[in-house]
């Protein structure tokens, strides 16, 4: 099976459990818990079930296209259902089978991975889903988010996306997989690979990302300052991906990396609070419209 | 009375591997203790577990409780009747909170006062009208991490699926986060199907029927017989680690055992990195020779059974193979780092916030281990290579292998070090100045290796205990105490008769240079002498020494470790004879009186009222002058004990708090002379004697 048939046979699988298929959020980011329909949308009572491909930027790495197995943009297929239905382990064993994963034929396990997000003020607990001893799945129960302690828990998903279609298509080297109709991971993403990697270490300049953060930062707290929480958030997420493009080039020391999460953590529970403060106002709208079908 | 068995299961989603045994223990504890307490009879207590599951069955339970006779105290007589010999409205009130009337009132007389008393009688109760409240005893377990889920207040391990509680053929009714009770149990989650439980005695069978193997024992033995089985077949050596062991068998409801391969060039990665790599990565088992090398094989335990086992084996080679390339990505990387550079990074890498950098950690670990090499008589040689190994210690932190493996700390630098060139007894020391690294493992074996060690050891107690992190209770984040633990040991197995003190006072000194104490020297010092102790008295009692001659040899400064340890065998040893008590109290006598003086000045002889005085002077001025020339610790205990004779002569016949002022205070300082001498050997008036 393709990457594009994968794609496809996961979103139908979770639109069919009831989820909002959605796209990827527009602003970079490194992982897809990061995205608003994510992050924003597991805090607070209303209910939420979201599925979508997140492409997500780790440039720390990034390997100029020439590691088999390392990128520095990979593919998160994301889903998110708060509450957390009971048969969630049913449903995700239900997509794999979807995907032609025959569980009798293979050895699945739930081994504990309890899962953080310091800059964010996340924390969750549960497991990395090993298949052959491969950890193709993070299966979290969100406990808190922002800092806000999650009630109802939220279940994320998340499926990486190359690693599984390494499995399926029985592929040694990430750019040798198809995505589809002959077209491969090479051909799309190798030069952007390349490009990125010796942007991060080589070519980006320093001082114009740590002005860049000062920047962004600045802005998130002024949006926060009139309660804007997405426009603030936003300026979040960039903070974090230029954090990240930073400490991938090693500008940043050991000591000044706990201040810059601290930063971002900051940032974080502050519109956390705001957004749920927001949706309290509004009298959490999809829980009533829920509680009146 | 009839009985009837009881089940238990608690149906969880995969439990955390390291939480497995200990819940189904407490789950167990906790049964038993209910039903002691609620005086419910019950023969035999099995507990079975799973990643999926927690149960307990007890056989053979009463169909109710014991029946209780007892006596309930009312008021004082005089309270409970009027002049009149009328019941008094406290005597009324008395019995009808008893559930009994006057009539039944008796008297029983407690310390010389007569008390109104009734008999009661409780029934007992059915069992099964108890059993609901285990619903309580289910939630009241408590696990390291706990976690909430959907809508549910309940914070347990993971969330329940489902609840068997089952007392004979009947159901419990309960409900816990949603959950009903019911006799319903799951199979394996891919090979099984759901199963009706029709009394607690079919368990085991029904769920083996369904590839469980609930009986956590077994499923280990079984593993390690499917691990025999394969080492006869290929004629290999599986190492078991028991540990590993049991962290798969709490992974898996059905084990089956197979293995896989990887390409032979990886052997050239050191065997360390591949072991763990298969262990901590991918919980596999390394595979050996008969001669105990490496093969490039390794043992994976399925969830499940024999069916396309090769598919499963394709599958894990093919994970192990990816995570084996990035191991040998980085040695090859590592290997192009000079050790200079790998220093120079130590620069900006923070060993603690108020501490410093490890580059500054370093630069005080080797003026120390220069220090100490001094005071040790190391050879020119040994000097040498311990000033090196000081120097590039922590240089392998900073390579990329061990940010991967940091359990590969000092094993890593040890191999690059010799690559890049470095005396092997350098390297060496690199490897072993982190040991003692747990409690089971060794000490150096080098003395490079120890000294550096210890110098390392010494100066990160030293400069926590200067900025406050002292351990407590099960605070210890450091491992300070282990590491206070590894010095003591090191001392003793190399022989070393270094002080203790002077070991701390040096590595103060220096971590008083870099400006980062925070609190007063003395302080710090106290400090440190106090979690020494009892570090050492630990260290003792683990050697059988009994605890008051503990005390004893702990009583004044540490000194050197192994003369301090010697006194305590010493002692141990004569407690045995039977003049020992006399001997002690001798000398204790001694130590007690002394601690009168007020001011120690010669002894003159002038003063002397009686021949006894003059005799123990003499007596002591031969100890003393022998001191010099001891050779062990029961020498000098023997040395000391011949002082005997002449400390009973004495008492007997002098009095020591004279009415005489010079005379009083002669005294006094012949016996702070004796107590000084005394008390290095011991705190003898510590010891208990009988």
């Amino acid at each position: 099976m393709n990457i594009q048939n994968m794609i496809l046979t996961l979103q139908k699988h979770w639109s069919e459990q009831g989820c909002i298929l959605m796209q990827a959020y527009d602003v970079e980011k490194g992982a897809g818990t990061m995205s608003p329909y994510t992050f924003l949308r597991a805090i607070g009572p209303e209910p939420w079930n979201v599925a979508y491909v997140e492409p997500s930027r780790r440039p720390a790495d990034g390997r100029y296209g020439e590691n088999p197995n390392r990128l520095y943009q990979h593919h998160q297929f994301q889903v998110i259902m708060k509450p957390s239905p009971d048969n969630i382990q049913e449903l995700y064993l239900d997509s794999l089978k979807a995907l032609g994963i025959d569980p009798l034929k293979h050895d699945i396990r739930f081994v504990e991975d309890n899962w953080e997000n310091p800059s964010l003020g996340c924390a969750g607990l549960g497991w990395e889903v090993w298949l052959d001893g491969m950890e193709i799945t993070q299966f979290t129960y969100f406990q808190q988010v922002g800092g806000l302690e999650c009630k109802p828990v939220s279940v994320e998903i998340t499926y990486g996306i190359e690693r599984l279609a390494s499995y399926i298509q029985d592929k040694e080297d990430v750019f040798d997989l198809e995505w589809t109709n002959g077209f491969t991971v090479r051909d799309i993403f190798l030069q952007p690979e390349y490009e990125h990697s010796k942007y991060t270490f080589e070519t980006s300049d320093p001082d114009m990302l740590f002005n860049l953060f000062n920047i962004y930062e600045k802005e998130a707290h002024r949006q926060m300052d009139v309660g804007l929480v997405h426009p603030a958030y936003d300026y979040v997420l960039k903070c974090s991906h230029v954090f990240n493009l930073l400490d991938a080039r090693g500008s940043i020391s050991v000591t000044e990396r706990t201040g810059y999460i601290g930063r971002c953590r900051n940032l974080a529970r502050k519109i956390a609070k705001t957004f749920y403060e927001e949706r309290e106002k509004l009298g959490f709208p999809i829980l009533q419209a829920k509680e009146e079908n | 009375m009839s009985k009837k068995d009881l089940l238990l299961e608690i149906g969880l989603e995969e439990m955390p591997a390291r939480f497995v045994t200990n819940s189904m223990n407490q789950l167990s504890d906790k049964i038993q203790a209910w039903m002691m307490e609620k005086k419910i009879d019950f023969d035999h207590v099995t507990a079975f577990s799973t990643p999926r599951r927690l149960a307990v069955m007890v056989e053979g339970i009463s169909e109710a409780q014991e029946d209780v006779h007892e006596e309930a105290k009312g008021p004082a007589k005089k309270i409970a009747q009027d002049e009149n010999g009328e019941w008094t409205k406290a005597a009324i009130g008395f019995c009808r909170g008893q559930g009994a009337t006057v009539e039944d009132i008796f008297y029983k007389e407690i310390n010389g006062v007569e008390y109104v008393h009734v008999r009661k009688f409780i029934q007992g109760q059915q069992t099964s009208s108890l059993l609901p409240e285990l619903q309580h005893v289910i939630t009241s377990l408590s696990f390291p991490k706990n976690m909430r889920w959907a809508d549910e207040e309940l914070k347990y391990i993971r969330p329940i699926k489902w609840i068997i509680a089952l007392f004979g053929s009947e159901i419990i009714p309960f409900s816990i986060a949603g959950v009903q009770t019911s006799n319903w149990t799951m199979g394996h989650r891919f090979l099984g199907e759901s199963m009706e439980i029709t009394s607690p005695d079919a368990y085991e069978k029904t769920l083996m029927s369904q590839y469980v193997l609930v009986n956590s024992d077994e499923r280990k033995e079984g593993i390690r017989n499917q691990l025999k089985q394969l080492e006869e077949e290929h004629g290999w050596v599986i190492p078991v680690d028991e540990d590993l062991l049991e962290e798969v068998t709490n992974l898996v409801e059905y084990p089956t055992a197979l293995f896989g391969k990887f390409e032979e060039e990886f052997l050239q990665i050191p065997q360390e990195v591949l072991i763990t790599s298969m262990k901590e990565h991918q919980r596999y088992f390394p595979v050996k020779s008969k001669d105990g090398d490496l093969l490039p094989f390794f043992v994976t335990v399925r969830n499940g059974g024999h069916e396309h086992l090769e598919n499963v084996a394709k599958g894990n080679e093919k994970v192990l193979r990816a995570r084996l390339s990035d191991a040998a990505f980085f040695y090859n990387e590592d290997q192009k780092t000079a050790i200079s550079d790998s220093l120079k990074k130590l620069e900006s890498i923070v060993y603690h916030e108020e501490i410093g950098t490890l580059s500054q950690k370093t630069a005080r670990v080797r003026k120390l281990t220069n220090k100490l090499a001094g005071l040790l008589s190391f050879n020119e040689n040994e000097t040498v290579q311990a000033d090196r190994a000081a120097e590039i210690a922590k240089f392998d932190l900073v390579t990329h292998m061990v940010y991967e493996f940091p359990e590969l700390q000092g094993f890593m630098g040890e191999k690059y070090a010799l690559q890049k060139g470095e005396d092997p007894a350098v390297a060496k020391a690199i490897n072993e100045h982190y040991m003692p690294r747990n409690a089971e493992d060794g000490t150096p074996e080098s003395n490079v290796g120890a000294l550096l060690s210890i110098a390392e050891k010494i100066d990160t107690i030293a400069a926590c205990f200067a900025i406050g992190i002292i351990p407590s209770g099960s605070q210890d984040p450091y491992a300070l105490r282990r590491q206070a633990t590894g010095i003591v040991q090191i001392l003793l197995n190399k022989q070393w008769v270094l002080p203790l003190e002077t070991i701390i006072d040096l590595a103060l000194e220096l971590v008083q240079e870099d400006n980062i104490a925070k609190k007063a020297l003395e302080e710090i010092q106290k400090d440190l002498s106090a979690f020494f102790k009892l570090r050492i008295k630990h260290i003792l009692q683990e050697r059988g020494v009994r605890y008051d001659l503990i005390d004893a040899v702990l009583g004044n400064e540490l000194g050197s470790m192994p003369s301090l340890v010697k006194r305590a065998e010493v002692l141990e040893k004569e407690k045995q004879n039977p003049d020992f008590k006399e001997n002690m109290e001798a000398l204790g006598r001694v130590l007690n009186i002394s601690s009168k003086a007020v001011h120690v000045g010669e002894v003159e002889e002038r003063l002397f009222e009686n021949n006894y005085e003059k005799e123990l002077y003499n007596k002591y001025e031969e100890v003393r002058n022998q001191l010099q020339n001891i050779a062990d610790e029961k020498s000098l205990y023997d040395l000391l004990v011949s002082l005997k004779p002449a400390i009973d002569g004495y008492f007997e016949h002098t009095m020591v708090m004279a009415e005489q002022e010079n005379i009083r205070s002669n005294r006094l300082s012949q016996m702070a002379k004796l107590a000084e001498i005394i008390r290095q050997f011991a705190n003898v008036n510590e010891i208990i004697v009988k």
